[in-house]
């Protein structure tokens, strides 16, 4: 003879049982309608290429300590945050090429993102500060010295200006966050005035 | 007086030469010399640090301005560029006040910290060494109430841009010493330098 609580146990067990298999089954189903829905959302049509553009480029020179610009045919899109990334990463690849005159690793993927906003109290002026995100990887791979890690800095602001006129205004963070210096002596934490770092071809910062 | 600012220190070891040395090593070395030559011409020195310690930008700024210093020289070393790289600060140059901002302080000393990398610069060129010269923004530096600049030791290269010299290399941080002191001693006798508290 079954005594009277161990029956009880049994049906709670049992229920208990089948309410987890019917739960697990719910999430089960769940996830496969979001992997759907994901597949959904991915793009079907190949993204449409930029039409190639002239940009100057103001890349370094570490042996003369200089800034030169340089013309370059790169595509460009429309969008002014893209376009600042577009050539802010051809500058970074040209610093990565095994013969450039200002070594440093990382290339086009150093720069995480560009965001334009409005210069603070300028706002009808059209002015824009632009906020560079590199990548941990690039400052950590970068060489350290104040002539090396300044020219990197001017050299982008430089390059945004050529860019974009109405870009005055560039600071920089790394992995979406402030850091004190690049690699221990250009200082990140102030905003750069982009009419400073543009050179006259060929001059020192 | 004379205030030699061997940067980083401690745990902020600054670059990595290609030697395998430190940069805060190597600051450390040639801020030793050009101590012992300057003292050698009568100066009275001040150093900023004299081991292997992290002293604060701000704290460095401090030991410069109450020293009252004729000139400030932050000694750094790197391993990419070529020839002994001089900067002084970007400040655009500004009339001194009674209470000037701190971090700021440098632009009432800025016209005579360019007149010191003038000197410092002929100096070296004239010791057959290749100089660059710039203005960046030089934290630190910028507090400090003294002509002052950064001097920045890069390989010595010869005209093949092969490396010569190695920043952290005794022979070369002997002639750059000698340069620097001989830039000094010239900048104290020049009658157009006036004293160092009033701009």
């Amino acid at each position: 003879m079954i005594p009277r609580y161990q029956k009880v146990l049994f049906v709670i067990l049992l229920i208990a049982a089948l309410g987890m298999g019917f739960k697990l089954w719910q999430l089960r189903d769940r996830a496969h309608k979001r992997l759907l829905a994901g597949q959904t959302i991915a793009p079907t049509a190949a993204p449409v290429v930029s039409p190639a553009e002239q940009a100057t480029l103001v890349v370094a020179n570490d042996l003369e300590n200089s800034l030169v610009p340089q013309v370059h045919s790169l595509p460009l899109p429309a969008d002014p945050g893209a376009r600042a990334r577009a050539v802010l990463g051809k500058l970074l690849d040209l610093y990565a090429a095994p013969e450039s005159t200002h070594q440093i690793a990382g290339g086009a993927a150093s720069v995480d993102q560009v965001f334009l906003l409005p210069v603070q109290g300028a706002k009808d002026s059209g002015d824009q500060l632009a906020v560079v995100n590199l990548t941990g990887t690039f400052a950590a791979s970068h060489p350290a010295g104040l002539e090396t890690e300044s020219l990197t800095v001017l050299s982008i602001c430089a390059t945004l200006r050529a860019t974009l006129p109405t870009v005055k205004e560039v600071r920089f963070l790394v992995d979406g966050v402030e850091r004190p210096t690049l690699a221990g002596h250009a200082d990140l934490t102030r905003t750069y005035l982009t009419n400073e770092a543009a050179p006259v071809e060929g001059t020192r910062p | 007086m004379v205030v030699i600012d061997a940067a980083h220190g401690g745990e902020d070891t600054g670059a990595h030469l290609s030697s395998g040395q430190l940069e805060k090593a190597a600051n450390l070395a040639l801020s030793v010399r050009l101590r012992s030559l300057l003292t050698a011409r009568g100066f009275q020195v001040v150093t900023t640090r004299e081991n292997d310690s992290f002293i604060e930008l701000n704290r460095r700024a401090e030991l410069a301005n109450h020293a009252n210093a004729a000139a400030c020289i932050s000694l750094h070393a790197t391993e990419s560029g070529s020839g002994v790289h001089l900067f002084a600060s970007s400040l655009a140059p500004a009339n001194p006040t009674r209470f000037m901002p701190w971090k700021t302080a440098q632009a009432a000393w800025e016209t005579r910290s360019l007149a010191l990398a003038g000197a410092v610069n002929s100096a070296l060129t004239h010791s057959g060494l290749n100089v660059t010269l710039g203005r960046i923004p030089l934290p630190g530096i910028e507090s400090m109430t003294c002509p002052a600049l950064a001097v920045e030791l890069g390989p010595q290269r010869d005209a093949d841009k092969k490396i010569t010299a190695e920043p952290d290399s005794p022979d070369y941080q002997a002639q750059v010493a000698s340069a620097l002191a001989a830039a000094v001693l010239e900048w104290r006798s020049d009658p157009n330098r006036t004293g160092a508290r009033q701009p």
